[in-house]
């Protein structure tokens, strides 16, 4: 279902409805917790998927990094890239291994530069993949904290180059 | 300008810090399971460059490992960048790779996305990519580090290994590329190598950007470069090779030229690409590229004017443990 697409050509109305979004959440938090956190997500992650499928293309990874990456799923991308385009992008913008399609983080960095609230943390680094997050409720995962949890290794380091925002483009539009 | 603290053992690095421009080359792997086939090769190339690339199943091909490429070359005392792809193996796999290649002898690793399974000879095959380039330099900064795994398990005895990654400057989003070089930076990268360069004015303009992020001394950069025979090839590599990019003026160049003469050209436009490339501020070196054309890369370093390279005393090899069996081949 991808009736939904059309809305990520808004990616400041996105944004916004992100933010609007965790905010409930965490303002629901308490209840959701007495409830119970697996009970909740065995409810949620149905229409959670239906409709980020129909706006994103959600692929449920279970650890949600839209508004860092432009609202664009990277998971979209045929090579699961979490940190940026490979070197293999087409003159045209188009994908390395899916030549109909345009490159899924040419998407993303075009639309960061119209998220003023978000833009920039296209930056950062993002651990690997969790797969055993798959097919879970990325929302119970945020309030859980499941999906911030990284490697002991990685746990610890700089996750973040120092780019002044206005360098990048990033800043009040 | 830069931390002079070594990371490796190796002799990359040593020119690098140096203050030298550096010249690595790259080691096509034979398909075939004979170590005399490695050797021919890298005799041409040892001479004339401070490190060797092997490869990893480039262009989603399978030729021998690199990780064996790696022991070959340190068992003749020759300089080996380990290349690793995400392609094809996941973090467990790649996490038990790097300490085995060190102990093998290898001082340097380049990090690399990987093209995909589909522009290879076994489309069918199932892709991996359980890191990107970003988690891969970053895992192994860790290990290098901080002595331990990913998962926070201990080495008993760190990978001493000089990070690279490359880069592509001529492939969209450009605007982003140097922001993607901050982050291949920050994630622990010591040097990189560009995709070839065959656009110098687009490369100023990246390297502007760069300088003024602040990259240029925090990494070294060493570009992309190499010898086209003939318009076809060059045809070949813009349409076949991802992330390959050749104005149209080089192409013309070549096809009016003489068929006889083309491969000269070629050469000719390749020198002067690194002439070109070695006036801008912030290149530490080049790293040329042909495939399957050891014998031009030598010629080509040396009609650009960049030999001898410093392999004299003072300069160490690469790794103390190494066997010395092919000692005989040295004396060339």
């Amino acid at each position: 279902m991808k009736t939904g697409r059309w809305l990520q050509n808004y990616p400041h109305f996105l944004e916004r409805v992100y933010q609007l979004t965790e905010w409930l959440f965490k303002r629901l938090d308490p209840a959701i917790r007495r409830i119970g956190y697996g009970r909740i997500d065995r409810w949620i992650h149905v229409p959670e998927a239906w409709a980020k499928r129909a706006v994103f293309g959600c692929k449920m990874c279970g650890q949600c990094i839209l508004h860092s990456t432009g609202m664009t799923c990277p998971m979209n991308c045929p090579k699961n890239l979490r940190n940026g385009p490979c070197g293999g992008v087409r003159p045209n913008g188009h994908c390395e291994v899916i030549p109909e399609m345009r490159c899924v983080w040419v998407e993303a960095y075009e639309r960061s530069l119209r998220m003023p609230i978000y833009g920039q943390e296209l930056l950062e680094l993002q651990p690997p993949v969790n797969r055993r997050l798959e097919d879970s409720s990325a929302w119970i995962n945020l309030l859980t904290g499941m999906d911030k949890r990284v490697p002991a290794g990685w746990a610890g380091m700089s996750y973040i180059p120092l780019v002044p925002k206005e360098m990048g483009g990033w800043g009040d539009e | 300008m830069i931390n002079s603290e070594y990371k490796s053992d190796g002799r990359l690095e040593r020119v690098l810090r140096s203050g030298r421009f550096a010249v690595t080359a790259e080691l096509n792997p034979p398909d075939s399971a004979n170590p005399e086939e490695v050797y021919q090769a890298a005799l041409v190339l040892s001479q004339v460059c401070d490190g060797i690339n092997a490869t990893d199943g480039s262009g989603a091909n399978c030729h021998m490992s690199s990780v064996a490429i790696c022991a070959l070359l340190t068992r003749a005392d020759y300089a080996p960048v380990l290349q690793v792809s995400c392609r094809d193996r996941n973090r467990i796999a790649i996490q038990g790779d790097v300490p085995g290649a060190a102990a093998m002898g290898a001082c340097n690793v380049l990090c690399l996305t990987g093209d995909d399974v589909t522009v290879g000879d076994q489309p069918e095959a199932k892709r991996v990519f359980d890191f990107d380039s970003i988690q891969l330099i970053r895992t192994i900064k860790i290990m290098r580090e901080k002595s331990m795994f990913l998962s926070g398990r201990k080495l008993t005895s760190p990978p001493r290994l000089f990070i690279g990654a490359a880069e592509n400057p001529f492939a969209p989003p450009y605007d982003w590329r140097p922001f993607r070089l901050a982050k291949k930076v920050e994630a622990g990268a010591d040097f990189i190598q560009t995709q070839y360069c065959f656009d110098v004015p687009r490369f100023k303009q990246f390297m502007q950007r760069v300088r003024d992020l602040g990259l240029h001394e925090k990494v070294f950069i060493l570009v992309g470069v190499g010898p086209l025979r003939s318009e076809k090839a060059a045809e070949f590599m813009r349409t076949k090779v991802p992330g390959v990019y050749i104005p149209d003026e080089v192409v013309e160049r070549l096809r009016k030229i003489p068929a006889g003469q083309k491969r000269e050209e070629g050469k000719r436009i390749c020198v002067e690409i690194i002439q070109q490339v070695r006036e801008i501020e912030g290149v530490a070196g080049v790293h040329v590229m042909a495939y399957r054309q050891e014998e031009l890369v030598a010629e080509l370093i040396e009609e650009a004017g960049l030999l001898p390279r410093p392999m004299q005393p003072g300069v160490p090899p690469d790794h103390h443990h190494h066997d010395r069996i092919r000692k005989s081949k040295q004396a060339v």
